[in-house]
Protein backbone atom coordinates (compact mmCIF):
# COMPACT_ATOMS: atom_id res chain seq x y z
CA UNK A 1 0.00 0.00 0.00
CA UNK A 2 0.96 3.80 -0.77
CA UNK A 3 2.12 6.59 1.43
CA UNK A 4 0.71 10.15 1.60
CA UNK A 5 2.96 12.60 2.47
CA UNK A 6 1.62 16.23 2.95
CA UNK A 7 4.21 18.75 1.52
CA UNK A 8 4.94 21.90 3.41
CA UNK A 9 4.96 25.14 1.64
CA UNK A 10 3.73 29.08 1.41
CA UNK A 11 2.00 28.59 -1.95
CA UNK A 12 5.61 29.78 -3.52
CA UNK A 13 8.17 27.96 -2.37
CA UNK A 14 8.22 24.23 -1.38
CA UNK A 15 10.24 23.84 1.95
CA UNK A 16 12.50 21.36 2.37
CA UNK A 17 11.18 19.61 5.05
CA UNK A 18 9.17 17.91 2.68
CA UNK A 19 12.17 16.51 0.64
CA UNK A 20 13.48 14.87 4.21
CA UNK A 21 9.85 13.49 5.10
CA UNK A 22 10.01 11.67 1.50
CA UNK A 23 13.07 10.57 2.27
CA UNK A 24 11.05 9.12 5.79
CA UNK A 25 8.20 7.53 3.52
CA UNK A 26 10.66 5.88 1.19
CA UNK A 27 12.35 4.32 4.27
CA UNK A 28 9.01 2.58 4.60
CA UNK A 29 8.26 1.80 1.30
CA UNK A 30 8.32 2.87 -2.33
CA UNK A 31 5.26 4.23 -3.70
CA UNK A 32 5.01 7.42 -2.11
CA UNK A 33 2.46 10.39 -3.37
CA UNK A 34 2.51 14.07 -2.18
CA UNK A 35 -0.51 16.01 -1.25
CA UNK A 36 0.06 19.84 -2.48
CA UNK A 37 -3.21 21.77 -0.66
CA UNK A 38 -3.15 25.50 -1.55
CA UNK A 39 -4.30 28.29 -3.71
CA UNK A 40 -2.18 29.45 -6.71
CA UNK A 41 0.90 27.23 -5.96
CA UNK A 42 1.81 25.75 -8.91
CA UNK A 43 5.40 26.89 -8.60
CA UNK A 44 4.97 24.58 -5.57
CA UNK A 45 3.44 21.34 -7.49
CA UNK A 46 6.48 22.22 -10.02
CA UNK A 47 8.94 21.57 -7.26
CA UNK A 48 7.21 18.77 -5.75
CA UNK A 49 6.83 16.68 -9.09
CA UNK A 50 10.81 17.10 -9.12
CA UNK A 51 11.14 15.57 -5.70
CA UNK A 52 13.18 12.28 -6.46
CA UNK A 53 10.92 8.73 -6.24
CA UNK A 54 7.77 10.57 -5.94
CA UNK A 55 4.77 8.73 -7.71
CA UNK A 56 2.41 11.32 -8.17
CA UNK A 57 1.41 15.07 -6.81
CA UNK A 58 -1.83 15.24 -5.37
CA UNK A 59 -3.27 18.71 -6.09
CA UNK A 60 -5.80 20.94 -4.45
CA UNK A 61 -5.35 24.38 -5.53
CA UNK A 62 -7.85 26.32 -3.71
CA UNK A 63 -8.75 29.76 -1.93
CA UNK A 64 -9.66 27.89 0.96
CA UNK A 65 -6.66 26.13 1.67
CA UNK A 66 -4.11 28.99 0.79
CA UNK A 67 -3.48 29.05 4.83
CA UNK A 68 -3.36 25.59 5.48
CA UNK A 69 -6.08 26.01 8.46
CA UNK A 70 -6.44 22.70 9.83
CA UNK A 71 -10.32 21.45 9.87
CA UNK A 72 -10.76 21.78 5.69
CA UNK A 73 -7.64 20.04 5.44
CA UNK A 74 -8.39 17.61 7.96
CA UNK A 75 -11.44 16.87 5.41
CA UNK A 76 -9.60 17.12 2.35
CA UNK A 77 -6.86 14.48 3.25
CA UNK A 78 -9.63 12.44 4.66
CA UNK A 79 -11.40 12.46 1.35
CA UNK A 80 -8.30 11.15 -0.19
CA UNK A 81 -6.51 8.83 2.68
CA UNK A 82 -8.78 5.17 1.73
CA UNK A 83 -5.85 4.77 -0.71
CA UNK A 84 -2.78 4.95 1.85
CA UNK A 85 -1.65 3.03 4.86
CA UNK A 86 0.91 5.74 5.68
CA UNK A 87 -0.32 9.30 6.07
CA UNK A 88 2.99 11.65 6.95
CA UNK A 89 3.68 15.25 7.54
CA UNK A 90 6.74 17.25 8.92
CA UNK A 91 6.10 17.84 12.90
CA UNK A 92 6.20 21.46 11.77
CA UNK A 93 4.22 24.18 13.36
CA UNK A 94 1.51 22.92 10.20
CA UNK A 95 1.94 19.18 11.01
CA UNK A 96 1.45 19.03 14.02
CA UNK A 97 -1.96 21.17 13.79
CA UNK A 98 -3.17 19.12 10.96
CA UNK A 99 -2.11 15.70 11.54
CA UNK A 100 -3.93 14.73 14.92
CA UNK A 101 -7.02 15.85 13.67
CA UNK A 102 -6.34 13.59 10.51
CA UNK A 103 -5.95 10.53 12.64
CA UNK A 104 -9.02 11.14 14.52
CA UNK A 105 -11.09 11.56 12.17
CA UNK A 106 -9.61 7.90 10.76
CA UNK A 107 -10.25 6.68 14.17
CA UNK A 108 -6.21 6.11 14.58
CA UNK A 109 -3.52 6.84 16.80
CA UNK A 110 -0.89 9.27 15.73
CA UNK A 111 2.62 9.00 16.03
CA UNK A 112 4.71 11.96 16.69
CA UNK A 113 8.38 13.26 15.98
CA UNK A 114 8.88 9.49 14.49
CA UNK A 115 13.45 9.36 13.68
CA UNK A 116 13.67 5.85 12.64
CA UNK A 117 12.14 3.64 10.65
CA UNK A 118 11.99 0.02 12.25
CA UNK A 119 9.69 -1.38 10.00
CA UNK A 120 6.60 -0.47 8.11
CA UNK A 121 4.54 -0.47 11.62
CA UNK A 122 7.32 0.34 14.13
CA UNK A 123 8.96 3.47 14.92
CA UNK A 124 11.19 5.02 17.09
CA UNK A 125 10.63 8.61 18.76
CA UNK A 126 11.58 10.99 21.36
CA UNK A 127 9.79 11.28 24.63
CA UNK A 128 10.98 12.98 27.79
CA UNK A 129 11.96 16.45 26.10
CA UNK A 130 14.10 13.35 24.12
CA UNK A 131 15.41 11.43 27.48
CA UNK A 132 14.20 8.22 25.88
CA UNK A 133 13.51 7.11 22.70
CA UNK A 134 10.65 4.68 22.64
CA UNK A 135 9.84 2.52 20.24
CA UNK A 136 6.60 1.85 19.08
CA UNK A 137 4.59 -0.50 17.23
CA UNK A 138 1.30 0.83 15.91
CA UNK A 139 -1.61 -1.67 15.40
CA UNK A 140 -3.74 0.49 13.90
CA UNK A 141 -4.73 -0.13 9.76
CA UNK A 142 -3.70 3.43 8.71
CA UNK A 143 -0.21 4.50 10.34
CA UNK A 144 -0.49 8.30 10.90
CA UNK A 145 2.93 10.19 11.95
CA UNK A 146 4.90 13.33 12.01
CA UNK A 147 8.44 13.39 11.21
CA UNK A 148 11.49 14.77 12.72
CA UNK A 149 12.55 16.21 10.04
CA UNK A 150 15.96 16.50 11.44
CA UNK A 151 16.57 13.37 11.96
CA UNK A 152 16.04 12.44 7.53
CA UNK A 153 18.35 13.50 4.88
CA UNK A 154 16.32 15.30 2.13
CA UNK A 155 16.01 13.18 -1.33
CA UNK A 156 17.34 14.56 -4.42
CA UNK A 157 15.32 16.90 -7.28
CA UNK A 158 15.70 14.61 -10.12
CA UNK A 159 12.15 12.81 -10.11
CA UNK A 160 9.20 13.45 -12.72
CA UNK A 161 6.27 12.87 -10.96
CA UNK A 162 2.99 13.13 -12.37
CA UNK A 163 0.24 15.65 -11.73
CA UNK A 164 -3.29 15.15 -10.66
CA UNK A 165 -5.74 17.91 -9.83
CA UNK A 166 -8.36 17.23 -7.09
CA UNK A 167 -11.66 18.43 -6.92
CA UNK A 168 -13.15 18.31 -3.99
CA UNK A 169 -13.45 21.58 -1.65
CA UNK A 170 -13.76 21.65 1.93
CA UNK A 171 -15.05 24.48 3.66
CA UNK A 172 -13.10 25.91 6.95
CA UNK A 173 -15.55 26.90 9.91
CA UNK A 174 -12.16 29.64 10.88
CA UNK A 175 -11.11 33.10 9.60
CA UNK A 176 -8.05 34.05 8.36
CA UNK A 177 -7.27 36.96 9.60
CA UNK A 178 -3.45 37.89 9.04
CA UNK A 179 -0.08 36.85 9.45
CA UNK A 180 3.12 38.62 10.79
CA UNK A 181 6.24 36.41 9.52
CA UNK A 182 9.92 37.12 10.81
CA UNK A 183 11.58 38.58 7.88
CA UNK A 184 15.58 37.33 7.51
CA UNK A 185 17.89 37.00 5.12
CA UNK A 186 19.43 34.61 6.67
CA UNK A 187 18.94 30.62 5.96
CA UNK A 188 16.28 28.72 7.20
CA UNK A 189 16.90 27.68 11.12
CA UNK A 190 15.80 23.89 10.82
CA UNK A 191 17.64 23.73 7.37
CA UNK A 192 20.85 26.27 8.34
CA UNK A 193 24.38 24.56 8.62
CA UNK A 194 25.21 26.69 11.48
CA UNK A 195 23.23 27.81 14.02
CA UNK A 196 24.57 30.12 16.69
CA UNK A 197 22.03 30.72 19.44
CA UNK A 198 21.92 32.95 22.13
CA UNK A 199 20.40 32.97 26.01
CA UNK A 200 19.68 34.99 28.45
CA UNK A 201 23.29 36.25 29.42
CA UNK A 202 22.64 38.32 25.83
CA UNK A 203 21.59 40.81 27.92
CA UNK A 204 19.21 43.07 25.63
CA UNK A 205 17.78 42.57 22.13
CA UNK A 206 20.78 44.41 20.35
CA UNK A 207 23.01 42.73 22.06
CA UNK A 208 22.01 40.08 19.74
CA UNK A 209 23.13 41.84 16.86
CA UNK A 210 26.91 40.78 17.51
CA UNK A 211 25.10 36.82 17.39
CA UNK A 212 23.49 37.75 14.15
CA UNK A 213 27.04 39.14 12.69
CA UNK A 214 28.50 35.68 13.67
CA UNK A 215 25.92 34.14 12.00
CA UNK A 216 25.91 36.06 8.88
CA UNK A 217 30.09 35.49 8.96
CA UNK A 218 29.24 31.62 8.99
CA UNK A 219 26.13 31.68 6.55
CA UNK A 220 24.56 30.25 9.62
CA UNK A 221 21.10 30.99 10.92
CA UNK A 222 20.00 32.73 14.68
CA UNK A 223 18.80 30.71 17.42
CA UNK A 224 17.65 31.27 20.89
CA UNK A 225 16.74 29.83 24.15
CA UNK A 226 13.35 30.57 25.73
CA UNK A 227 15.07 32.83 28.54
CA UNK A 228 15.97 34.98 25.50
CA UNK A 229 12.53 34.34 23.89
CA UNK A 230 10.85 35.02 27.00
CA UNK A 231 12.95 38.56 27.59
CA UNK A 232 11.61 39.53 24.29
CA UNK A 233 15.41 39.81 23.15
CA UNK A 234 14.62 37.82 19.85
CA UNK A 235 10.89 36.96 18.43
CA UNK A 236 9.13 33.27 19.85
CA UNK A 237 10.04 31.71 15.89
CA UNK A 238 13.52 31.34 17.12
CA UNK A 239 13.23 29.10 19.67
CA UNK A 240 15.27 26.15 20.09
CA UNK A 241 13.85 23.21 22.54
CA UNK A 242 11.65 21.01 23.42
CA UNK A 243 8.45 23.30 22.69
CA UNK A 244 10.41 25.13 20.37
CA UNK A 245 12.68 23.97 17.14
CA UNK A 246 14.38 21.03 17.16
CA UNK A 247 17.52 21.73 14.76
CA UNK A 248 20.51 19.52 13.63
CA UNK A 249 22.71 21.33 12.08
CA UNK A 250 26.86 20.40 11.45
CA UNK A 251 27.65 23.13 13.76
CA UNK A 252 25.79 24.46 16.64
CA UNK A 253 27.32 27.87 18.76
CA UNK A 254 25.67 27.92 22.25
CA UNK A 255 26.86 31.62 23.58
CA UNK A 256 25.15 32.68 26.85
CA UNK A 257 23.02 29.37 27.32
CA UNK A 258 23.19 27.47 30.58
CA UNK A 259 21.61 24.28 28.83
CA UNK A 260 18.54 23.40 30.05
CA UNK A 261 16.95 19.61 29.31
CA UNK A 262 14.29 21.70 27.46
CA UNK A 263 16.98 23.85 25.68
CA UNK A 264 19.12 20.13 24.95
CA UNK A 265 16.34 18.38 23.68
CA UNK A 266 16.06 20.86 20.58
CA UNK A 267 19.78 20.70 19.59
CA UNK A 268 21.63 17.69 21.33
CA UNK A 269 21.87 15.90 17.82
CA UNK A 270 23.81 18.88 16.26
CA UNK A 271 27.17 17.25 14.78
CA UNK A 272 29.74 19.55 16.51
CA UNK A 273 28.40 21.85 19.85
CA UNK A 274 30.16 24.82 20.64
CA UNK A 275 29.61 26.45 24.16
CA UNK A 276 30.82 29.29 25.11
CA UNK A 277 29.82 30.69 28.68
CA UNK A 278 31.46 32.51 31.78
CA UNK A 279 29.73 29.83 34.08
CA UNK A 280 32.44 26.78 34.33
CA UNK A 281 29.39 24.56 36.11
CA UNK A 282 26.84 25.49 33.23
CA UNK A 283 25.03 22.12 32.16
CA UNK A 284 26.00 22.91 28.44
CA UNK A 285 29.39 22.20 28.80
CA UNK A 286 28.34 18.36 29.31
CA UNK A 287 27.55 18.42 25.57
CA UNK A 288 29.63 20.25 24.21
CA UNK A 289 32.54 19.17 22.30
CA UNK A 290 34.82 22.41 22.39
CA UNK A 291 33.70 24.66 25.41
CA UNK A 292 35.40 28.11 25.84
CA UNK A 293 34.96 29.80 29.60
CA UNK A 294 34.83 33.73 28.37
CA UNK A 295 32.82 36.57 28.94
CA UNK A 296 30.61 36.64 25.48
CA UNK A 297 30.93 40.40 24.96
CA UNK A 298 35.07 39.67 24.29
CA UNK A 299 34.95 36.28 22.65
CA UNK A 300 32.34 36.82 20.33
CA UNK A 301 33.96 39.79 18.53
CA UNK A 302 37.35 38.32 18.94
CA UNK A 303 35.31 35.01 17.13
CA UNK A 304 34.35 37.20 14.04
CA UNK A 305 37.33 38.96 13.68
CA UNK A 306 39.57 35.27 13.09
CA UNK A 307 36.99 34.17 10.85
CA UNK B 1 -19.52 31.37 29.12
CA UNK B 2 -18.34 28.10 30.57
CA UNK B 3 -14.91 26.87 29.89
CA UNK B 4 -13.65 22.91 30.34
CA UNK B 5 -10.06 23.20 31.28
CA UNK B 6 -8.15 19.49 30.81
CA UNK B 7 -5.26 19.26 33.00
CA UNK B 8 -2.32 16.30 33.29
CA UNK B 9 -0.21 15.09 35.89
CA UNK B 10 3.31 14.67 34.79
CA UNK B 11 6.59 14.39 36.41
CA UNK B 12 7.81 18.30 37.24
CA UNK B 13 9.95 19.54 34.07
CA UNK B 14 13.00 20.50 36.07
CA UNK B 15 13.64 16.71 36.75
CA UNK B 16 15.81 14.34 34.71
CA UNK B 17 14.22 10.77 34.05
CA UNK B 18 15.59 7.83 33.60
CA UNK B 19 15.12 4.64 31.48
CA UNK B 20 14.10 1.72 33.70
CA UNK B 21 16.66 -1.42 34.14
CA UNK B 22 14.80 -3.47 31.97
CA UNK B 23 14.14 -0.79 29.12
CA UNK B 24 10.01 -1.19 29.28
CA UNK B 25 9.77 2.32 30.24
CA UNK B 26 11.19 5.42 32.10
CA UNK B 27 11.50 5.14 35.82
CA UNK B 28 8.98 7.65 37.27
CA UNK B 29 8.75 6.00 40.56
CA UNK B 30 9.38 8.34 43.27
CA UNK B 31 10.06 11.16 40.89
CA UNK B 32 8.07 15.01 41.75
CA UNK B 33 4.96 15.34 39.81
CA UNK B 34 3.34 18.32 39.11
CA UNK B 35 0.89 19.90 36.76
CA UNK B 36 2.05 20.22 33.15
CA UNK B 37 2.82 23.62 32.47
CA UNK B 38 1.37 23.88 29.07
CA UNK B 39 -2.40 22.81 31.14
CA UNK B 40 -1.49 25.10 34.00
CA UNK B 41 -1.22 28.24 31.24
CA UNK B 42 -4.33 26.43 30.29
CA UNK B 43 -6.02 27.08 33.94
CA UNK B 44 -4.78 30.52 33.96
CA UNK B 45 -5.68 31.62 30.66
CA UNK B 46 -9.42 30.80 31.93
CA UNK B 47 -9.17 32.04 35.22
CA UNK B 48 -8.32 35.59 33.65
CA UNK B 49 -11.16 34.87 31.09
CA UNK B 50 -13.33 35.10 34.19
CA UNK B 51 -11.50 37.76 35.88
CA UNK B 52 -12.52 39.60 33.07
CA UNK B 53 -16.33 39.16 32.82
CA UNK B 54 -16.12 36.44 29.77
CA UNK B 55 -16.41 33.03 31.69
CA UNK B 56 -18.64 32.12 34.70
CA UNK B 57 -17.53 28.76 34.97
CA UNK B 58 -14.18 26.95 34.87
CA UNK B 59 -14.62 23.05 34.80
CA UNK B 60 -11.06 21.25 35.47
CA UNK B 61 -10.46 17.47 34.23
CA UNK B 62 -8.05 14.99 34.86
CA UNK B 63 -7.81 11.38 33.75
CA UNK B 64 -5.49 9.57 35.34
CA UNK B 65 -4.21 7.40 38.65
CA UNK B 66 -6.04 8.36 42.13
CA UNK B 67 -2.97 10.80 42.60
CA UNK B 68 -4.12 13.31 39.91
CA UNK B 69 -6.59 14.75 41.94
CA UNK B 70 -3.41 16.57 43.61
CA UNK B 71 -3.36 18.70 40.20
CA UNK B 72 -6.91 18.80 40.09
CA UNK B 73 -6.47 20.49 43.78
CA UNK B 74 -3.89 22.81 42.28
CA UNK B 75 -6.06 24.23 39.27
CA UNK B 76 -8.98 24.70 41.56
CA UNK B 77 -6.27 26.61 43.87
CA UNK B 78 -5.45 28.92 40.95
CA UNK B 79 -9.29 29.50 40.02
CA UNK B 80 -11.14 26.29 38.70
CA UNK B 81 -14.34 26.58 39.98
CA UNK B 82 -14.94 22.36 40.00
CA UNK B 83 -13.21 19.44 38.74
CA UNK B 84 -13.73 16.08 37.17
CA UNK B 85 -11.76 13.01 37.73
CA UNK B 86 -11.46 10.06 35.23
CA UNK B 87 -10.05 7.10 37.52
CA UNK B 88 -7.58 5.23 35.21
CA UNK B 89 -4.26 3.60 36.12
CA UNK B 90 -4.12 2.58 32.37
CA UNK B 91 -1.51 4.74 30.10
CA UNK B 92 -3.38 6.10 27.25
CA UNK B 93 -3.06 6.99 23.77
CA UNK B 94 -3.99 10.79 23.00
CA UNK B 95 -7.07 9.53 20.72
CA UNK B 96 -7.96 7.35 23.86
CA UNK B 97 -8.32 10.83 26.20
CA UNK B 98 -9.47 12.79 23.33
CA UNK B 99 -12.27 10.33 23.22
CA UNK B 100 -13.24 10.88 27.33
CA UNK B 101 -12.86 14.41 27.21
CA UNK B 102 -15.32 14.45 24.15
CA UNK B 103 -17.42 12.40 26.05
CA UNK B 104 -16.94 14.89 29.32
CA UNK B 105 -17.78 18.19 26.53
CA UNK B 106 -21.03 15.98 25.45
CA UNK B 107 -22.12 16.60 29.10
CA UNK B 108 -20.79 19.74 29.99
CA UNK B 109 -20.98 21.97 26.79
CA UNK B 110 -18.74 24.17 27.56
CA UNK B 111 -18.36 27.27 25.12
CA UNK B 112 -14.29 26.99 25.22
CA UNK B 113 -12.42 24.43 25.98
CA UNK B 114 -8.62 25.15 26.40
CA UNK B 115 -5.60 22.71 26.52
CA UNK B 116 -1.99 22.89 26.89
CA UNK B 117 -0.42 22.34 23.34
CA UNK B 118 1.18 19.10 24.65
CA UNK B 119 2.30 16.85 27.80
CA UNK B 120 6.05 17.13 28.74
CA UNK B 121 6.21 13.45 29.10
CA UNK B 122 4.66 11.76 25.83
CA UNK B 123 5.33 14.98 24.14
CA UNK B 124 2.70 14.32 21.85
CA UNK B 125 1.08 17.61 21.04
CA UNK B 126 -1.70 15.67 20.02
CA UNK B 127 -5.13 15.32 22.17
CA UNK B 128 -6.61 18.97 21.22
CA UNK B 129 -6.71 18.69 17.91
CA UNK B 130 -8.37 15.55 18.02
CA UNK B 131 -10.76 16.21 20.37
CA UNK B 132 -11.58 18.91 18.33
CA UNK B 133 -12.04 16.68 15.59
CA UNK B 134 -14.31 14.25 17.60
CA UNK B 135 -16.48 17.39 18.49
CA UNK B 136 -16.62 18.77 15.47
CA UNK B 137 -15.23 21.76 16.28
CA UNK B 138 -12.73 24.45 15.11
CA UNK B 139 -9.30 24.43 16.77
CA UNK B 140 -6.52 26.86 17.15
CA UNK B 141 -3.82 25.41 18.75
CA UNK B 142 -0.37 26.93 19.73
CA UNK B 143 -1.68 29.98 20.95
CA UNK B 144 -0.22 32.92 22.21
CA UNK B 145 -2.94 35.23 22.40
CA UNK B 146 -6.74 35.06 23.19
CA UNK B 147 -9.66 37.67 22.50
CA UNK B 148 -13.15 36.35 23.16
CA UNK B 149 -15.82 39.12 21.29
CA UNK B 150 -19.26 37.72 21.08
CA UNK B 151 -19.67 34.40 20.09
CA UNK B 152 -15.92 34.28 18.19
CA UNK B 153 -12.74 33.89 19.32
CA UNK B 154 -9.66 36.22 18.13
CA UNK B 155 -6.78 33.93 18.62
CA UNK B 156 -2.60 34.74 17.81
CA UNK B 157 -1.20 31.51 16.94
CA UNK B 158 2.40 30.84 16.74
CA UNK B 159 3.97 29.22 13.51
CA UNK B 160 6.99 28.46 12.19
CA UNK B 161 7.99 31.65 10.52
CA UNK B 162 5.66 34.31 13.14
CA UNK B 163 2.22 34.71 13.69
CA UNK B 164 -0.78 33.81 12.99
CA UNK B 165 -4.26 34.92 13.85
CA UNK B 166 -7.38 33.14 13.11
CA UNK B 167 -11.23 33.64 14.12
CA UNK B 168 -13.11 30.96 14.95
CA UNK B 169 -16.98 30.79 16.12
CA UNK B 170 -17.59 29.22 19.74
CA UNK B 171 -17.45 26.40 20.83
CA UNK B 172 -13.80 25.99 19.84
CA UNK B 173 -10.81 24.56 20.94
CA UNK B 174 -7.65 26.65 22.31
CA UNK B 175 -4.28 24.96 22.78
CA UNK B 176 -1.57 26.95 24.74
CA UNK B 177 1.57 27.92 24.16
CA UNK B 178 4.51 29.13 26.42
CA UNK B 179 4.07 33.12 25.59
CA UNK B 180 0.17 33.05 26.00
CA UNK B 181 0.42 33.93 30.00
CA UNK B 182 2.52 33.89 32.93
CA UNK B 183 0.63 31.36 35.48
CA UNK B 184 0.56 33.01 39.33
CA UNK B 185 1.05 31.01 42.23
CA UNK B 186 -1.72 29.75 44.24
CA UNK B 187 -1.84 31.40 47.49
CA UNK B 188 -2.78 29.38 50.66
CA UNK B 189 -5.92 30.62 51.32
CA UNK B 190 -7.08 29.44 48.15
CA UNK B 191 -5.38 26.22 48.52
CA UNK B 192 -7.50 25.54 51.45
CA UNK B 193 -10.44 26.78 49.53
CA UNK B 194 -9.66 24.29 46.56
CA UNK B 195 -10.22 21.50 49.50
CA UNK B 196 -14.01 22.13 49.63
CA UNK B 197 -14.23 22.67 45.85
CA UNK B 198 -16.52 19.89 44.49
CA UNK B 199 -14.76 17.26 42.47
CA UNK B 200 -16.41 14.23 41.01
CA UNK B 201 -14.56 10.78 40.00
CA UNK B 202 -16.17 9.06 37.32
CA UNK B 203 -15.14 5.61 35.65
CA UNK B 204 -14.41 5.31 31.58
CA UNK B 205 -17.35 2.85 31.84
CA UNK B 206 -19.93 5.70 33.01
CA UNK B 207 -18.62 7.90 29.88
CA UNK B 208 -19.48 4.99 27.91
CA UNK B 209 -16.32 5.42 26.03
CA UNK B 210 -14.41 2.02 24.65
CA UNK B 211 -10.83 2.18 24.62
CA UNK B 212 -8.58 0.89 22.10
CA UNK B 213 -4.89 -0.35 22.01
CA UNK B 214 -3.78 1.65 19.53
CA UNK B 215 0.30 0.97 20.10
CA UNK B 216 2.44 -1.30 21.69
CA UNK B 217 5.25 -0.02 23.43
CA UNK B 218 8.08 -2.48 22.32
CA UNK B 219 11.36 -0.83 24.12
CA UNK B 220 12.18 2.55 25.71
CA UNK B 221 16.08 3.28 25.39
CA UNK B 222 18.65 5.82 26.35
CA UNK B 223 19.57 7.95 23.57
CA UNK B 224 23.21 7.55 21.98
CA UNK B 225 25.45 10.39 24.92
CA UNK B 226 27.48 13.02 23.65
CA UNK B 227 31.47 11.77 24.37
CA UNK B 228 32.71 14.22 26.79
CA UNK B 229 34.51 17.45 24.95
CA UNK B 230 37.26 19.50 25.24
CA UNK B 231 37.89 22.86 26.88
CA UNK B 232 39.64 24.85 25.05
CA UNK B 233 41.58 27.63 26.58
CA UNK B 234 41.36 31.10 24.17
CA UNK B 235 39.36 31.98 21.11
CA UNK B 236 42.36 30.81 18.64
CA UNK B 237 42.90 27.85 19.68
CA UNK B 238 38.85 27.52 18.84
CA UNK B 239 39.01 28.95 15.73
CA UNK B 240 42.17 26.35 15.13
CA UNK B 241 40.08 23.38 16.24
CA UNK B 242 36.75 23.47 14.63
CA UNK B 243 38.93 24.60 11.02
CA UNK B 244 41.09 21.29 11.36
CA UNK B 245 39.86 18.96 14.08
CA UNK B 246 36.33 18.96 13.09
CA UNK B 247 36.33 21.02 10.02
CA UNK B 248 32.78 22.58 10.28
CA UNK B 249 34.05 25.93 9.54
Amino acid sequence: MAILVIAEHDNANLKLDTAKVVACGQAIGAEVDLLVAGHDCAAVVEAASKLSGVRKVLVADKPVYANGVADSGAQLVLSIAGAYQHILAAASSQGKDLLPRVAALLDVAQLSEVVEVVSEDTFVRPIYAGSALATVQSLDDVKVMTVRVSAFDAVANDGAAEVEQLDGEFNSQVEFISQTLTESERPDLGAASVVVSGGRALGSSENFAILEQLADKLGGAVGASRAAVDAGYVPNDLQVGQTGKIVAPDLYIAVGISGAIQHLAGMKDSKVIVAINKDPEAPIFQVADYGLEADLFEAIPKLIEQL
Amino acid sequence: MKVLVPVKRVVDANVKVRVNADNTHVDTANLKMAINPFCEIAVEEAVRLKEAGIVTEIVVATIGPKAAQEQLRTAMALGADRGIHVETDEELAPLSIAKLLNAIQGQEQAELIILGKQSIDGDNNQTGQMLAALAGVPQATFASEVKVEGNTVLVTREIDGGLQTLKLPLPAIITTDLRLNEPRYAKLPNIMKAKRKPLDTITIDSLGVSIKQHHKLLKVATPKQREAGVMVASVEELVEKLKNEAKVI
